[in-house]
């Protein structure tokens, strides 16, 4: 049987309770929207980019548990990041859950928190969602992000 | 211990259906996910096989035995669906592919000619997709305009409201039957005849009342009636359209080819009379003899019998449910199906999901395809549990306890 605690644990419970940096940016440089059509999450993102590096990372949405740690995780290990190095992150994190990259998740640190979610197809989308976000953002994309 | 008195052998009916008799993570499956997609007994599987183990043939066609048989039992098929739902005659059920392609039939074959710019087209806000997205398209297409009756904090259809909306823009309502969202039954004879007072023609989508309620659509007296067989114990891919036969004999065909034609030149063809006219193209004929199939096990159940069962499975699941700390059940009209929608406040539907898949709990968590239902209570999405005359007390009470352990998990 699946063991709960494997998806649920303590650091994601804990960032679901309470999410760091969620609050929109008055100054972001840029923002981009997520949605996940199939639970109808949606997710706002905002950076501020200087230089090439994310000096502030935010969000704001309404999401299960795991897009709302996920999103929570993301931008406490991006702030601070060049974007090269953010675009690194955001590869290994989806090679950890989409190719079962062992490599990709040591190279996450605390991120690999959510490496449980493999074992939980239907939820990986929730764990990507910002992410993809992200990706939208640092590209300045303006439609709405859709995990579909 | 409150006891519940099912009016049949429940034993014995979940022996019918062999899928039900499995392990999930090493539990017990427990299906509650009935508004998605119903269970099928061994009856309709038997059906489909039977059918391409002798019969399978192409229909109306051949002249040879296996043509006549696949023919026959086709006909008798549409026979039971007219039987099923009380219509005038059988020449007015149309198979189709389900609720959503008979709606988008009727909206392109009726409406659409019919309907001039600034008239307006009528639903309600607790439609699924199907029953609104169809209709967007032929506004679109038309320049008509759509408009939703609005429902009240419990979830059901403010009557008076409608009644102020019937201007005589008015052409078109289509409403359903049943909400999968929220459960609730919606006084449709009511609705349509104050609809058909107004000179309104009226679509009713019933893929959530036939199998679960007893449908007349003469009683009814609404112009059309669509569901499909995936959510009355049939296969998926097979739904009917009724429609009254004076409106179906003057709607130009939905789809052209094979099957529809009485004669075929480069310069005229002459449609066949209904409802070929509507069946273009080889059908679906082992999903519609296995409708027939599941129509029979209905019938033998008695649908009054699994109406009163699963009113008795509502009213005891409602009731644990409220025990639940946290609980916020989103739908509580007075007149319901067995489906209870609801929220864990501080947890998200797709958590509440998972963790009773853990436990072997199958129950659909989102927006139901229901966007601006989700919108109308101020919610991003619920969890769904929806029940069936073979779910038991037994599986309510564990699926109670696991949804007791939820707040463990996060809290």
């Amino acid at each position: 049987m699946l063991d709960l605690r494997d998806l649920y644990q303590e650091v994601i419970i804990d960032h679901n309770r309470n999410p760091r940096n969620c609050r929109a940016m008055d100054d972001a440089t840029s923002h981009a929207e997520g949605f996940n059509p199939l639970c109808g999450d949606r997710l706002t993102l905002y950076l501020k980019i200087q230089n090439d590096i994310v000096k502030d990372a935010s969000f704001k949405g309404n999401g299960c548990a795991i897009s709302t740690a996920s999103a929570s995780l993301m931008t406490e290990s991006v702030i601070g990041k060049t974007l090269a190095e953010a675009k690194l992150l955001f590869q290994n994190f989806h090679d950890m859950l989409l190719k079962d990259d062992k490599t990709a998740e040591q190279k996450l640190g605390k991120l690999s928190v959510l490496a449980g979610v493999k074992a939980y197809p239907a939820r990986v989308k929730c764990a990507t969602l910002a992410w993809h976000t992200l990706n939208a953002a640092i590209e300045k994309k303006h439609e709405t992000v859709s995990t579909e | 211990m409150k006891t519940l008195t099912p009016p049949f052998d429940l034993l014995a009916i979940r022996k019918d259906f062999p899928i039900l008799h499995q392990k999930i993570h090493e539990k017990l499956l427990i299906y509650f996910d009935n508004a998605a997609t119903t269970q099928k007994p061994l009856s309709v599987i038997e059906a489909i096989e039977h059918y391409y183990s002798h019969d399978n043939s192409n229909v109306h066609r051949g002249i040879h035995t296996l043509s006549e048989r696949a023919t026959i039992q086709f006909e008798e098929a549409r026979g039971k669906v007219q039987h099923f739902i009380n219509a005038h005659s059988r020449n007015e059920c149309i198979f189709v592919r389900g609720t959503t392609e008979g709606i988008n039939l009727v909206a392109q074959s009726f409406v659409r000619p019919r309907i001039q710019p600034g008239e307006i087209i009528l639903v309600t806000e607790m439609e699924h997709h199907s029953n609104i997205v169809p209709w967007q398209i032929i506004c679109r297409q038309t320049g008509a305009l759509l408009r939703a009756i609005p429902i009240n904090d419990q979830g059901e259809i403010e009557i008076e409201t409608f009644k102020k909306m019937l201007v005589p823009e008015v052409k078109f309502l289509a409403i359903t039957h049943v909400s999968n969202a929220l459960g609730t039954i919606n006084p449709i004879k009511e609705i349509i005849k104050i609809a058909k007072d107004h000179g309104v023609d009226v679509l009713v989508d019933g893929a959530q009342a036939t199998g679960h309620l007893r449908v007349d659509v003469q009683d009814l007296g609404c112009d059309f009636y669509a569901f499909s067989g995936h959510k009355m114990y049939a296969p998926t891919g097979i739904g009917v359209l009724y429609g009254k036969a004076e409106l179906l004999d003057m709607m130009a065909p939905y789809q052209g080819g094979g099957e529809m034609i009485t004669q075929v030149t480069f310069a005229k063809t002459e449609y066949a009379p209904i409802p070929q006219k509507f069946e273009a193209g080889t059908p679906n004929i082992s999903g519609a003899i296995a409708l027939g199939a599941a129509i029979d096990y209905l019938l033998k159940l008695e649908i009054e019998k699994i109406h009163e069962y699963e009113n008795q499975l509502l009213e005891y699941a409602t009731e644990e449910i409220n025990k639940v700390k946290g609980i916020i059940l989103v739908g509580t009209a007075k007149e319901k199906s067995a489906i209870i929608s609801f929220n864990l406040a501080g947890v998200h539907a797709h958590d509440v999901g998972t963790i009773l898949n853990n436990e072997g709990i199958a129950i659909r968590s989102g927006h139901h395809c229901a966007m601006p239902v989700m919108e109308r209570f101020g919610v991003a999405a619920t969890a769904r549990a929806s029940l069936a005359f073979y779910n038991t007390k037994e599986e309510i009470d564990r699926f109670i306890e696991v949804l007791k352990t939820v707040e463990e998990v996060f809290i």
